[in-house]
């Protein structure tokens, strides 16, 4: 259950202004995709266009094309909550439903959409997703208290096993990492590669050696300067991307020279 | 041997600040000073309480001063200042407090909740005066009337306010009619409370005849007084929900309008409870409202939808204004008093409500 992204020619807007132009991007099923690049660069934007969060915002839109499978995200009878079902995403900061038990968390999915599940596959699919979230053996004994009594690392995961929880095609992930300290960062890293059995994930991470670690192609975004939209430069294997780049702004910016 | 020195003398760091002591003795002085003052001039506690401050506040400001320089000075200055103006603002409501108590306490009885003015006339009164019996009649029918009225206002009101609220923060993108809607919320909060009395008055003049008075339209003009209220504070609690959660919401392929039901407004409950709670005990306290809609009884009526009712401020209200036997008003004047001890009662009592209502449904953070 897992499927392919290619991105044609997409521009996209907020109003009047383009933030990102131009992308075309094959991303593989089964895979783990990182994006790099500097601030304000758009790669959390175009990541953001993969499930049409960014609709969220007033005035955003875009050409192009993303087809899921195939199929068109942007067609005008899809309806983007139908998107969001298949594409699902974690967010930079963790953000656990305060009202909400560890356990109403991880079935937040099943149970904001009002669908029936029996008390059964309940348990079997809060421990499905905590299992896939390498989250069960923590809290296992507290599954009734309050997600935001975890630690902010156990958070992000339970934010995972949320996502997981709906059983996505794609797993989006907007620097999940950047508010985690370095063990909580190893463990959010050891699950991407365990759900790229299973999912697509694509990652967005200011930290390149994370993009090294755990990702299989990367792709740079660069930006000629404030007020210019940004742009793909280059995509290719991990390995390319940090030894060989074919472009001289992703050398630079891989081995540090700038940004 | 330097530890003994260090014990025996004082330290380097405390030279120059006043001992703990010297507040008490400046108080002291003050007051005895005080008293010398107030007695030439005519002894009265007030005067004696006012000067000894006076006295206090100057005394402390000046050896302050001169022990430890002017910037300690101002600052125990104006700690003093703050402190007094605490002070005067708390006399005001401490005397409300103890007046109503004083008074309302020996008119409260069992009878008193429980009956009504049926058949309570001058000569009833006069009778119990004359034969030092207790004072008959009650305030049944003004508190059930103000319990019936003020739910009902809540129950227009809250639906009203909290759908305007939610529209303005989640759907309203600063158009026109949302701009429109801000504005009349504001003008609506300045509406003078008999306005909105006429006003519903008048409404159901035209739908119902003239002089169609029951209880029902007076919740009409509470609710016009409540409306603003709600909306105002709904919004606001709408607004710090943070957006981390609506966009895990959408994400998880929520609908805009479940996410709203389910996570934002449950996430905002106890700041909206809380708010529509302050709201009732604001206008729980409203007479003129009431007369021109609900008319007066002094009988009980149950029914809001027919006939005219009292409120416990009416109720006070004609108690003072139209004493029951006019040779004999102690006995009304006692009745008002009671009643107004009831409704500071039932105000206060809302307020712990909205503020248990505010921990109970508060977001859980410990661990």
């Amino acid at each position: 259950m897992s499927k392919r992204i290619d991105v044609k020619d997409l521009n996209v807007y907020y109003s009047k202004f383009l933030a990102v132009e131009d992308v075309n991007i094959s991303i593989e099923a089964r895979s783990v995709t990182a994006f790099i690049g500097p601030s304000g660069c758009g790669k959390s934007t175009f990541l953001r266009t993969l499930n049409r969060m960014h609709e969220v915002i007033p005035g955003a839109h875009v050409e192009g094309e993303v087809l899921l499978d195939g199929d068109d995200l942007y067609d005008p009878a899809v309806d983007p909550v139908t998107v969001r079902g298949q594409v699902g995403m974690v967010f930079q900061r963790p953000n656990p439903f305060p009202t909400m038990s560890i356990r109403d968390n991880v079935l937040a999915g099943v149970k904001l959409n009002n669908k029936r599940i029996s008390r059964s596959d309940a348990d079997a699919l809060v421990e499905k997703s905590l299992r896939g979230a390498n989250l069960w053996n923590e809290v296992k004994d507290r599954l009734g208290r309050p997600g935001s009594g975890l630690s902010g690392g156990q958070q992000q995961r339970l934010c995972i096993a949320r996502a997981i929880a709906v059983s996505p095609q794609v797993i989006l992930m907007d620097e999940p990492c950047s508010a985690l300290d370095p063990i909580s960062t190893l463990a959010i890293e050891d699950l991407i590669n365990e759900l790229k059995a299973d999912y697509t994930v694509v990652i967005v991470t200011h930290n390149m050696q994370q993009a090294a670690r755990v990702s299989d192609k990367t792709a740079f975004f660069n930006i000629a300067g404030t007020g210019k939209p940004g742009k793909l430069i280059e995509y290719a294997d991990t390995t390319t991307i940090f030894n060989k780049p074919l472009q001289k702004s992703t050398e630079d910016y891989v081995s540090g020279r700038f940004g | 041997m330097s530890s003994a020195l260090l014990k025996t003398r004082r330290s380097q760091l405390t030279k120059g600040r006043l001992p703990g002591y010297a507040i008490w003795v400046v108080l002291g002085t003050a007051v005895v000073l005080a008293a010398a003052v107030s007695a030439l001039i005519g002894f009265d506690v007030l005067v004696w309480a006012l000067i000894a401050a006076v006295f206090f506040v100057a005394g402390a400001t000046l050896v302050t001063a001169a022990a430890e320089g002017r910037r300690k000075a101002a600052d125990s200055l104006m700690t003093y200042l703050v402190y007094g103006a605490f002070v005067i603002a708390l006399l005001p409501l401490l005397s409300v407090i103890w007046t109503v108590l004083e008074r309302g306490l020996p008119g409260l009885s069992y009878d008193f909740f429980f009956t009504s003015m049926n058949g309570v006339t001058g000569a009833t009164d006069n009778a119990s005066a004359e034969n030092g019996t207790p004072v008959l009649g009650g305030a049944y029918h003004a508190i059930v009337g103000t319990l019936q009225i003020t739910l009902w206002a809540t129950l227009v009101s809250v639906p009203i306010g909290l759908l305007a609220a939610v529209y303005l923060v989640e759907y309203g993108r600063g158009g026109a009619l949302d701009r429109a809607i801000t504005f009349f919320v504001d003008v609506m909060t300045g509406i003078p409370s008999i306005v909105a009395g006429l006003f519903a008055a008048a409404l159901f003049a035209l739908l119902f005849g003239p002089g169609t008075r029951t209880g029902f339209v007076a919740s009409v003009a509470l609710s016009v007084l409540m409306i603003p209220v709600v909306v105002r504070s709904t919004e606001e609690m709408l607004k710090i929900v943070p957006n981390e959660l609506r966009e895990a919401s959408y994400a998880l392929g929520v609908r805009k309008w479940r996410t709203i039901v389910k996570v934002v407004v449950p996430t905002a409950i106890s700041g909206i409870a809380s708010g529509v709670t302050l709201a009732i005990a604001r206008v729980v306290g409203e007479t003129a409202p009431i007369l021109v809609t609900a008319g007066f009884a002094s009988s009980i009526n149950l029914n809001v939808f027919g006939g005219w009712m009292s409120t416990l401020p009416t109720f006070i209200y004609y108690q003072i204004l139209t004493p029951t036997s006019p040779t004999n008003i102690d006995a009304s004047t006692q009745r008002a008093w009671a009643a107004a001890l009831i409704l500071i009662i039932m105000v206060m009592l809302l307020n712990v409500v909205a503020r248990l209502v505010a921990r109970i449904f508060a977001p859980r953070t410990s661990r």
